[in-house]
């Protein structure tokens, strides 16, 4: 297995900038994904460093290897990297085992204890291998595609949103499945996705890619904890967003006075909390209060909307045991520091590309010249996949 | 991209040669040679016989289907099967069992209840395919939101059947315009015949050249005439997954009259011709069964389509190709011109590749190039369309998943590609040497002095009224045309497309 770094790629079909100056480096036996929404340029991506196309300009080195780049264009079949297609992409006339033994020599094709070996990584019972791929289910395929790119032992293996066309029960189960047999094989691999959950409980690292650039890098927990700006917050997860007036570098807000966690300067901000953050307490006088506009019961938790004394709303994600009713007034208490972002955006990053739309829901009303504090609700943007 | 450029050459020779000698002809002998009493006749019949035969078709093709397809009906299975069974019979054998039973057939009805018994499965086969494709749960919504049956078929199933009834009504059309032998032999003259007279009569006189120009214009306007009426709507079914299967709809007390229309239609469009031929061959058996002869006319015909068949695919392959992977104006074009060059009749490409081959290359006049070279503009379509699903079954994907799991070019071809393509290939050739086996005009025309097909010798027998002698070629016609029938009735889905 082996690293792969991507230098300064980019990449436009025609007249349309896809990737601008991308660089990626995925350190070897780990997992990366690529998030970002559709039409960010990750499929892209993939495919320039799988050898399916070529970059404009720019470098992809593989165990530090150039493949692609400085005039030079390893051939995607001498690369030896194992593609994992969104839908599986089994060859339809031959059989799981022979799917799964394609890219081996011949010699070694009929090795049936190396299929079962192989079915059996990706949690697969070796009963399956003489089937035919439309007997298997959604999960199967994708399972048995795995074990097809894993097999010739690839120095990297790229997964392009292998989970996306299954219900969401098969999802979870295959998804876990996948993780395993990454981690056994300690295979380097990329996973591409547009869907947040997906990426933070896979990969060791997260790269945000927007617009066809790369926004940020990040393991899980710090890109979901501290965001490198309010777009990829959203994007990461549900937000509560607030205007505040930070004196003595505590935020004085709507919901209370919070601790800011980095420490920022005076003056008036925004911040960040996720709704877990919050809690519900009695109303009382010293006590924040909020009406509960509307209680969406999920069973595990809830999704409470809270609207504030300015009619702003925002969401807190409770657990399900206690929860108020529609209409009932109560206190909020928050738990944890909130993340402060200053007022406006930074003009060094404007949303470019053809996936500044998505992201102009979030981004817009902060940069807007008017800055009318009141759309900031609007940032409580709730990724579909929830 | 330059094999299929001059695949699609070829394919539109035969309109380019009317276009070319009705300019040489120039207007004032034009107009002196179609607007004439005999034109007019003959375009009333060949108007008026199209007119009924589409909507017999569509009426029992519709009804057929829907009985199969949605109604509760016993035996819908063994009903398919009789229904697609017609296909099996050529037009012109079954005009012969017709009126080697009943004489007096030679009238517009006798031709019109021919014609429809031969071409109705055109809108069955489509009808039925369609009604699959229906999503039941729009007849489910319909039938909750309190519409009765017939309602739901009116309102729900009709409409969208419209593309799959259009596009079988314009096969039955032109398939009518180009009908050669059923017709002569029920003396009925419509263009087509009447074009053959002027042949046999000129050999190749601007009056055959004019009659095919009109011929050609009218084929042209139905081909206008369905594309406009087709419109852009497209029906989908939005979501994932299978369709549920359908609950089918209790006849009651229709049960029986619903048996007695179908017994009637499969009687007449299959057991009489069956009948009839049989009877002859019994007849004919003792005094004239000439087996040498049967048996060289049988190798003959198989060899050309063979060889048809071979060829006509290879044709296909760069188009159907092209279709697929290099979507784009042109692509579409190069693969219209072939459906195009083949909505021709038979009559007219045959006769165009008389003249050209006579002027340009005498040397290949009535050789079996000239005629392969027919059959190949003649079914061209059924090849590229059958090649062109299978492309489409094989994305480029799998190339790239190949690639990327260390195969190389040739490998991928001969790994991944050709085993994808194959059954489509399979299939598509199947069609054209079928097709070819019973094709009748062109080899009329074209097959050199001394060759014979089974069609060309059951019309000689047939057209001296030696019924028994005609026969034995009919009945082996039959039997080969057989297994593309039933391959049809199985894969409805994708439909007859010529």
């Amino acid at each position: 297995m082996s690293a792969l770094t991507v230098l300064d790629v980019t990449k436009s079909y025609g007249t349309t900038p896809v990737l601008t100056g991308i660089d990626l480096h995925v350190p070897a036996g780990t997992t990366t994904a690529l998030l970002g929404p559709s039409g960010c340029g990750k499929t892209t991506l993939l495919r320039i460093v799988a050898g399916f196309d070529d970059p404009d300009s720019g470098t992809v080195e593989l165990g530090g290897r150039v493949v692609a780049g400085n005039g030079r264009g390893v051939p995607a079949r001498r690369r030896g990297i194992g593609f994992v297609p969104q839908e599986g992409g089994l060859f339809p006339h031959l059989t799981v085992a022979a799917n799964v033994m394609f890219g081996l020599p011949r010699r070694q094709r009929r090795d049936r204890a190396r299929v079962a070996e192989l079915l059996a990584l990706v949690g697969l019972d070796a009963d399956l291998a003489g089937r035919s791929p439309h007997q298997l289910s959604g999960g199967q395929q994708q399972r048995v595609a795995l074990a097809r790119a894993l097999a010739p032992e690839p120095s990297l293996v790229l997964l392009d949103e292998p989970f996306s066309s299954l219900d969401a029960s098969l999802r979870e189960e295959t998804r876990r499945a996948v993780t395993r047999a990454l981690a056994v094989t300690e295979a380097t691999a990329v996973l591409v996705t547009h869907d947040q959950a997906e990426a933070l409980s896979t990969a060791s690292q997260v790269a945000v890619l927007r617009g066809g650039r790369l926004v940020q890098l990040a393991d899980p927990r710090t890109l979901y904890r501290r965001p490198r700006d309010l777009d990829v917050a959203t994007f990461v997860g549900e937000a509560v967003v607030l205007p505040a007036d930070v004196r003595d570098g505590r935020a004085h807000s709507e919901v209370g006075v919070l601790d800011l966690e980095p420490r920022t300067g005076d003056g008036p901000a925004r911040v960040l909390l996720r709704p877990e953050q919050l809690r519900l307490t009695e109303p009382g006088p010293e006590v924040p209060v909020a009406r509960v506009s509307a209680v969406d019961f999920f069973g595990h938790d809830a999704r409470v909307s809270l609207e504030l004394a300015s009619g702003r709303v925002v969401a807190a994600r409770l657990d399900g045991r206690q929860l108020p009713e529609a209409g009932d007034r109560v206190g909020i208490e928050v738990r944890g520091a909130a993340l402060p972002f200053p007022l406006e955006e930074p003009a060094a990053e404007p949303p470019t590309g053809p996936a500044a739309g998505v992201f102009g829901l979030a981004g817009e009303p902060f940069g807007g010249p008017d800055g009318a504090p009141s759309d900031l609700d609007t940032t409580t943007w709730t990724p579909a996949a929830r | 991209m330059l094999l299929a450029t001059a695949v699609a050459a070829l394919a539109l020779l035969p309109l380019g040669y009317i276009v070319r000698y009705s300019a040489d002809l120039g207007w004032s002998g034009i107009s002196e040679l179609v607007f004439r009493d005999r034109v007019a006749e003959l375009l009333w019949n060949t108007v008026r016989l199209l007119g009924g035969t589409v909507a017999v078709c569509a009426v029992l093709g519709v009804g057929a289907a829907w009985l199969v397809e949605r109604s509760a009906v016993p035996g819908r299975r063994v009903w398919h099967v009789l229904l697609v069974a017609p296909l099996a019979v050529p037009a012109f054998v079954n005009s012969y069992a017709w009126i080697s039973l009943l004489p007096g057939l030679d009238t517009y009805g006798g031709a019109l209840l021919v014609v429809s018994l031969s071409y109705f499965p055109f809108v069955y086969l489509p009808a039925v395919a369609a009604f699959r494709g229906l999503d039941p749960a729009l007849e489910e919504t319909a039938r909750g939101l309190g519409l009765s049956t017939w309602a739901v078929f009116r309102r729900v199933q009709l409409p969208q059947l419209r593309v799959a009834v259009l596009g079988g009504s314009l096969l039955i059309a032109l398939h009518v315009l180009a009908e050669f032998g059923a017709l002569a032999m029920l003396r009925y003259p419509t263009f087509t015949t009447a074009i053959y007279d002027q042949y046999r009569a000129t050999f190749n006189g601007p009056g055959a050249t004019a009659l095919a120009g009109v011929l050609v214009l009218l084929c042209l306007g139905l081909l206008l005439a369905e594309l406009r009426l087709r419109g852009r709507r497209q029906y989908a079914r939005t979501g994932a997954g299978a369709a549920r299967p359908v609950r089918p709809v209790r006849l009651g007390a229709l049960t029986a009259p619903a048996l007695l229309g179908l017994t009637g239609l499969v009687g007449l469009a299959l057991a009489v011709p069956l009948g009839s031929l049989a009877t002859w061959l019994v007849r004919g058996a003792s005094t004239e069964l000439d087996v040498p002869e049967l048996l060289t006319t049988t190798g003959s015909t198989l060899g050309l389509a063979a060889a048809a068949a071979v060829i006509t695919t290879a044709m296909a392959l760069p188009t159907g190709w092209l279709a697929v992977r290099r979507r784009g104006p042109i692509a579409t074009l190069l693969e219209r011109s072939t459906y195009l060059g083949s909505a021709v009749p038979a009559i007219v490409i045959a006769l165009a590749l008389v003249t050209v081959s006579i002027r340009a290359t005498p040397w290949l006049y009535q050789t079996v190039p000239v005629l392969l070279a027919a059959y190949a503009i003649l079914f061209l379509p059924r090849a590229i369309v059958t090649v062109r699903a299978a492309v489409e079954q094989s994305p480029r994907l799998y190339d790239d998943v190949a690639a990327s799991l260390g195969a190389s070019a040739p490998d991928r071809l001969r790994r991944v590609t050709l085993p994808l393509l194959a059954p489509g290939i399979g299939a598509g050739a199947a069609l054209v040497f079928l097709a070819v086996v019973t094709e009748l005009t062109a080899t009329l025309l074209l097959a050199p002095t001394g060759t014979t097909t089974l069609a060309t010798a059951f019309w000689s027998s047939s057209s001296a009224l030696e019924y028994g002698a005609a026969a034995p070629y009919a009945v082996v016609m039959v039997l080969l045309s057989a297994p593309a029938t039933v391959l049809l009735s199985r894969d409805a889905r994708r439909g007859m497309t010529t």
